[in-house]
């Protein structure tokens, strides 16, 4: 009976019924776009909370993934044609985060099941929808494949395997680096728990990126008011220049 | 120091602005060019978008030009008339080059219009200047050498032209088509190429139109400052793409550069400083054509749907 019980606990993940809970912290749940963002590193930690004894059995794993904002990505892809190189076809993936990490205490494959990563969509190449290609392409996998290259060589995707520390399988911490190129929005922080692949806990919360000062002003500006924002962007850069070339003549003259 | 552009939404170094700027400066200073053809490549390099540099860049040559142009206006080098129609002609072209360009954008083909545009008028305006430049060097050398017959010849078939207009401060009496027609062509490559068109404007209206050289200059500044406001705000409203943040600090970097390029200047023979200007037009006009022409190590890009 008890080990139907558990097994039925094991199936309904997320729910946070089992014995374990997280109980979360982080460095800061507010990331502010300033005129001098050089990217931010956010620190994620937190304690597995208990009714009863550690259970015995395979130790407890982490996962810790942080989403950006999701938004559609158009693929294209250079071909070489009349000598140079030329965009040719081109793919549209329906969603695709703008940033993604996802953290772990172990290699992906020991600490998460295949069913589960389906399910809970962990794993990058869970998390990007794309419905279909136009029928004239048949590789539509390696566009795909191509978003998640370029935005990990910019270091908007991260896999960083075996870098969340896990103390007395209670106590676990890592590090979150969100480089400079960040878009606006609610970055989405999820944690798991697993044991033997299956989850046995989850926790999310969000952190929020935003534009700050005059950064917001001016790309709230640029978009809404756009005819203003570019008559001052003229007044400004002939105030500016007029003024400076002023300056140096009567410096020169003085 | 690293600054968050707000519209190009990259981190850049605010440093590396300035001196792509200054470097600018100082090359219009020694030079007398606008130097915007060389400030939108110089961009993509350092990793702006092509949307944004090309925007940018536009809103950069008005403040540049500016203050270039109260000079002609206190030594009355404009020639206000002709100015007005090669705007008007601007205007238009400006206009059908914003569409081209948006065209373009939404076929995801603009970088490689972009990049070939500024391949082939780099390309042929390096050459002809380098050309140009070293005959005059060896010219200079041998000083007894005969010197040919300096007379403006003036096209014929520019002046058969129907809608003659007297321009009395370049002393020309022409049909307003060939200048509307050279406007129009300079504002659409303004939008395209995010370049003021100085340098495709004054040959031609020293060799087509036959105007004196000593109002070229200002006319041309005249049309480019108005065409180049004008390309500005069309991006502003229909792309959303002007970093002022970039602009300003572009502008500050050149304004310094330029009075060192003067300095520069002054030291060196006006010929030796034209072959500098051809071979770096033509090391850029080469560093893009590299990039068309070998594999590229990424084959695929990343845009949003839609544009903006």
């Amino acid at each position: 009976m008890r080990a139907l019980l558990v097994a039925f606990l094991m199936l309904l993940p997320g729910l946070a019924l089992g014995s374990e809970e997280v109980v979360l912290g982080l460095s800061k749940d507010k990331v502010s776009i300033t005129t001098s963002f050089d990217g931010s590193d956010i620190l994620i930690f937190g304690a597995v909370k208990r009714e009863t004894p550690i259970p015995e059995g395979p130790p407890l794993q982490v996962l810790i993934t942080v989403t950006g904002p999701m938004a559609p990505v158009l693929v294209r892809r250079k071909e070489k044609a009349y000598g140079i190189w030329i965009n040719r076809d081109a793919v549209e993936v329906d969603s695709a985060p703008s940033f993604y990490a996802v953290a772990t205490t172990g290699p992906m494959k020991e600490v998460l099941k295949d069913v589960e990563d389906l399910r809970q969509k962990i794993s990058i190449d869970r998390v990007i929808r794309s419905v279909g290609a136009p029928m004239n392409i048949m590789d539509s996998a390696s566009f795909t494949d191509a978003v998640i290259r370029i935005r990990q060589d910019q270091g908007l995707y991260q896999q960083l395997e075996g870098e969340v520390a896990l103390d007395e399988q209670t106590l676990f911490r890592t590090a979150i680096e969100l480089p400079s190129n960040l878009v606006e929005g609610d970055y989405e922080t999820r944690i798991f728990l697993t044991r033997e692949g299956r989850v046995v806990s989850s926790y999310r919360t969000v952190i929020v990126v935003n534009k700050v000062g005059m950064e917001r002003w001016l790309y709230g500006m640029a978009q809404e008011n756009a005819l203003l924002y570019g008559l001052m962007s003229l007044a400004i850069a002939i105030a500016a220049g007029w003024g400076a070339s002023e300056a140096f003549r009567l410096l020169r003259q003085s | 120091m690293q600054i968050y552009l707000p519209i190009a939404e990259v981190s850049v170094n605010a440093f590396l602005i300035l001196g792509l700027g200054g470097l600018v400066g100082i090359l219009s200073g020694m030079f007398g060019v606008g130097g915007g053809f060389l400030i939108t490549p110089l961009l993509f390099f350092v990793g702006i978008p092509p949307a944004v540099a090309v925007a940018t860049s536009a809103n950069q040559i008005v403040a540049s030009s500016f203050s270039a142009i109260l000079a002609h206006f206190r030594r009355k080098t404009v020639d206000l008339k002709m100015g007005m129609v090669l705007l008007a002609g601007g205007l238009v072209g400006s206009g059908l080059g914003v569409i081209l360009f948006n065209y373009l954008k939404s076929i995801g083909q603009v970088d490689l219009m972009v990049r070939l545009c500024y391949v082939l008028f780099l390309g042929v305006v390096g050459l002809l200047m380098f050309i140009e430049s070293v005959n005059a060097i060896r010219k200079s050398r041998q000083p007894i050498g005969p010197r040919k017959p300096s007379s403006r010849r003036h096209k014929s078939w520019i002046y058969a032209m129907p809608v003659k207009i007297r321009f009395r401060t370049s002393g020309l009496y022409i049909s307003v088509f060939p200048p509307l027609l050279i406007g129009l062509l300079v504002g659409a490559l303004a939008a395209v190429m995010g370049v003021g068109g100085g340098f495709i404007m004054v040959p031609a209206m020293i060799y087509l139109l036959g105007m004196p050289t000593k109002v070229v200059v200002g006319t041309s500044l005249f049309q480019i400052i108005f065409v180049a406001a004008f390309t500005t705000m069309l991006h502003a409203v229909t792309n959303h793409t002007v970093d002022t943040v970039l602009a300003v600090l572009l502008l500050l970097g050149g304004v310094i550069g330029a009075q060192f390029g003067t300095q520069f200047a002054m030291r060196l023979k006006a010929e030796q400083l034209r072959v500098l200007l051809a071979l770096l037009v033509l090391l850029v006009c080469g560093k893009l054509a590299l990039e068309l022409l070998l594999m590229p190590s990424e084959l695929y890009s990343l845009t949003r749907p839609g544009g903006h």
